[in-house]
């Protein structure tokens, strides 16, 4: 069981520089489980203190967003590739508490 | 290590133009350049996912889309531009909370004065804000067109409202 995972260059300080790296994992939150036991301290940067993926990180699983086919319950299985992007936003005034809600 | 956005004239008048035309939503895209080169030279214009005038967000598909293509092109994003269109063109806290491409040179553009743009640029590394000089090149020979913008080449001598620190 074998899962490729495409890092972003912000957290290739993890993976000491590697962009793509292997994983295991039957869902999307064992493999971050997974990567965290491989590369500790990278799962803190992808999930929040509440269990939940971090609104403004990109998980892509085979080129679909995780967050419309089942979030971190996601089902994976060997061969499937997964890719991290940091979402790019921003704006001029820091309503971020007012879209965390808007879920 | 002394940082600079070079930045071609053209590149940098379709951004403004971009920023105009959604204004006053926010605009945003990238431009990619060749990876290691810190030349911006292909422009991608974004949607704005939010579609507000103070927030702005990539579509997480299109991203994806942007983002690959750039691999296959051994690009990186050089430049990420956003517009803020009622405050200064300076990164606001969000700006800074949500930079998440460290290489990347972070130009802001301001609509919020009809005839005068304001154009800056800032490196934002792990929540640290620089701002850089922005070098244009291959300018018009139009010696007015310049006058139209506003760089901010000094943080020191440009006033801004609406700083991240506030």
């Amino acid at each position: 069981m074998s899962i490729d995972v495409r890092i972003p260059t912000i957290l290739r300080s993890f993976t000491g520089g590697a962009k793509a790296v292997q994983g295991t994992g039957d869902t999307l939150a064992d493999l971050l489980a997974d990567l965290d036991a491989q590369y500790p301290g990278i799962k803190g940067r992808l999930i929040t203190e509440e269990g939940a993926l971090h609104r403004f990180v990109n998980v892509y699983v085979n080129d679909e967003d995780v967050r419309f086919h089942g979030g971190l319950d996601a089902k994976l299985n060997s061969g499937d590739s997964v890719t991290i992007l940091p979402a790019v936003a921003g704006g001029a005034f820091a309503f971020a508490a007012a879209h965390a809600l808007r879920r | 290590m002394y940082a600079v956005l070079t930045i071609d004239a053209e590149i940098l008048e379709a951004i403004v133009a971009h920023a105009r035309r959604d204004h006053p939503d926010e605009a945003c895209g990238v431009v990619a350049g060749k990876i290691g080169s810190d030349r911006p030279e292909r422009l991608v214009e974004m949607d704005n996912a939010e579609r507000s005038s103070t927030f702005y967000r990539f579509d997480s598909m299109e991203q994806l889309r942007v983002w690959r293509e750039m691999d296959d092109r051994d690009e990186e994003p050089v430049v990420i531009y956003h517009s803020h269109t009622a405050t200064g063109a300076y990164p606001s806290r969000t700006d800074v909370s949500y930079a998440g491409e460290p290489g990347a040179h972070y130009l802001l553009v301001s609509t919020r004065d009809p005839e005068l743009t304001e154009v800056r640029s800032f490196s934002i590394v792990e929540g640290a804000v620089t701002e850089e000089p922005v070098h244009v090149v291959n300018a018009a020979v139009d010696p007015h067109a310049v006058q139209k913008y506003l760089f901010g080449q000094s943080p020191t001598t440009v006033d801004y409202e609406c700083p991240a620190g506030a």
